[in-house]
């Protein structure tokens, strides 16, 4: 429950850098969902390179302990990639006035490694449960990591080819109260996602046990 | 070293050759992928205004290009699943990713012979096919076959069959989509056909790597 309580602390402190710290943008207020939108989005690539992470372990040592944690990263992913596209989609609405930009790198990103972690869902709860679903998930989650990159590279050569004068946003260029927001949020943002694979991973091992009880009853 | 080597290539040939063979006596999925993908091109031509633009024209050319080989992939591991064949297969005295190999080749023969006919049905209705075309045809089979096969076989022992093949299948597809594309319409293929070949080494070797996972039990 420490990760919960420190999540909980950087979290206010986030918050209240972001509302009453970081200088407002020239685009305006609403520019301030960057410090959202942006940390969430990393959250989800780091539950996504975790949850590959376990799976490759669990290929290698086979311990089904490793699938589970895999399993409960790849879930959290999913939750913070759907965040992802809504905090995303309301700042295309907000900037451009449509909820939907596919000039938006980050956006469409998130939207084909949606589909991908659906479809893991999809496969995940059609095997039977064993040795055999713990291997092709871990499979899955390693094309996952491997996707990443190459979509990456597919959405930018695919934008060269819609927009021919590539539209770029301004770079890495932040005033140091926005670097220090920014940097807290983040923080903030892995830290919830740590606590809630922590809390997440407790109840299903409960429920595991539980189970193994039962069966001990029967 | 050499020797062993020439024996997984051996054993991968034997193993395509066999589906080939099933495929020429049964003739269940080729006659059904050359219809499909002519039939695809005639839906497309009224679904799609393409007169004005040949960039839509090469839309249509990489969908069902896809399509059609999900048609193939659906289909490629039935048999061993309906006739209990991937159990002699994993006891055979053979490296197990030269199955996938095997797979992937004669599933490769199949999308090949059928872009025999696709290709030039797509020249004569659409008007128009450049070799930066071909070429990234080319390369996007190997793509399709090496990641499809793989996926195939995992959708092979889950328990809603062929239907979850298209859901583990297109998102992965993406990237040959654009690559594709991009390499019929671009004024500077190369690029793309750059990516394409990427595309093929990383998935085949993540593939060729993994396979041996998926299906031992």
């Amino acid at each position: 429950m420490v990760s919960a309580a420190v999540a909980a602390a950087l979290a206010v402190c986030a918050i209240a850098l972001v509302a009453y710290y970081a200088p407002v943008d020239q685009d305006g207020l609403n520019q301030k969902i960057f410090y959202f939108h942006v940390p969430i989005a990393l959250t989800a690539y780091a539950c996504f390179g975790l949850g590959a992470l376990k799976g490759f372990l669990y290929l290698w040592k086979g311990n089904p302990e490793r699938d589970l944690e895999s399993y409960v990263a790849v879930h959290l992913g999913v939750i913070f990639g759907l965040l992802t596209l809504v905090t995303g989609s309301i700042w295309a609405k907000i900037s451009w006035g449509h909820w939907w930009e596919w000039g938006d790198r980050q956006l469409v990103m998130f939207l084909i490694l949606f589909l991908f972690y659906c479809a893991y869902f999809m496969l995940r709860f059609s095997v039977e449960p064993g040795p055999q679903r713990a291997a092709i998930s871990s499979v899955f989650c390693l094309f996952g990591v491997v996707l990443i990159p190459i979509s990456f590279l597919a959405i930018r050569l695919a934008e060269s080819l819609v927009h021919p004068v590539a539209f770029t946003r301004e770079g890495p260029q932040m005033a140091g109260s926005q670097l220090t927001t920014f940097v807290v949020s983040l923080a903030a943002m892995l830290a919830i996602g740590y606590a809630l694979y922590r809390i997440e991973l407790a109840g299903k091992r409960l429920d595991q046990r539980l189970k193994e009880l039962r069966e001990l009853l029967a | 070293m050499k020797d062993a080597l020439k024996r997984y290539f051996h054993d991968a040939a034997v193993l395509a050759r066999k589906d080939v063979l099933l495929e020429l006596r049964g003739r269940e999925t080729l006659p059904a992928m050359v219809l499909f993908v002519v039939a695809g091109l005639v839906v497309f031509h009224f679904a799609v205004p393409t007169d004005d633009s040949e960039d839509v024209g090469a839309g249509l050319l990489w969908v069902v290009i896809l399509f059609t080989a999900m048609l193939a992939l659906v289909r490629a591991f039935v048999a061993e699943r309906e006739q209990r064949l991937m159990d002699g297969l994993l006891l055979a005295p053979c490296d197990r990713s030269a199955i996938w190999l095997g797979k992937s080749l004669a599933v490769l023969v199949f999308l090949a012979l059928t872009e025999l006919v696709a290709l030039p049905a797509y020249a004569i209705f659409f008007g128009g096919l450049g070799w930066s075309t071909v070429a990234a045809v080319c390369l996007a089979n190997v793509g399709i076959v090496t990641v499809g096969t793989l996926l195939a076989a995992m959708a092979s022992v889950t328990r809603s069959r062929e239907l979850l093949l298209p859901l583990l299948f297109l998102p992965l597809a993406i990237p040959i989509v654009v690559g594709g594309v991009g390499a019929s319409i671009a004024d500077d293929p190369g690029r793309y056909l750059a990516f394409l070949a990427l595309y093929d080494a990383v998935f085949a070797i993540i593939s060729w790597a993994s396979f041996e996972y998926v299906v031992s039990e």
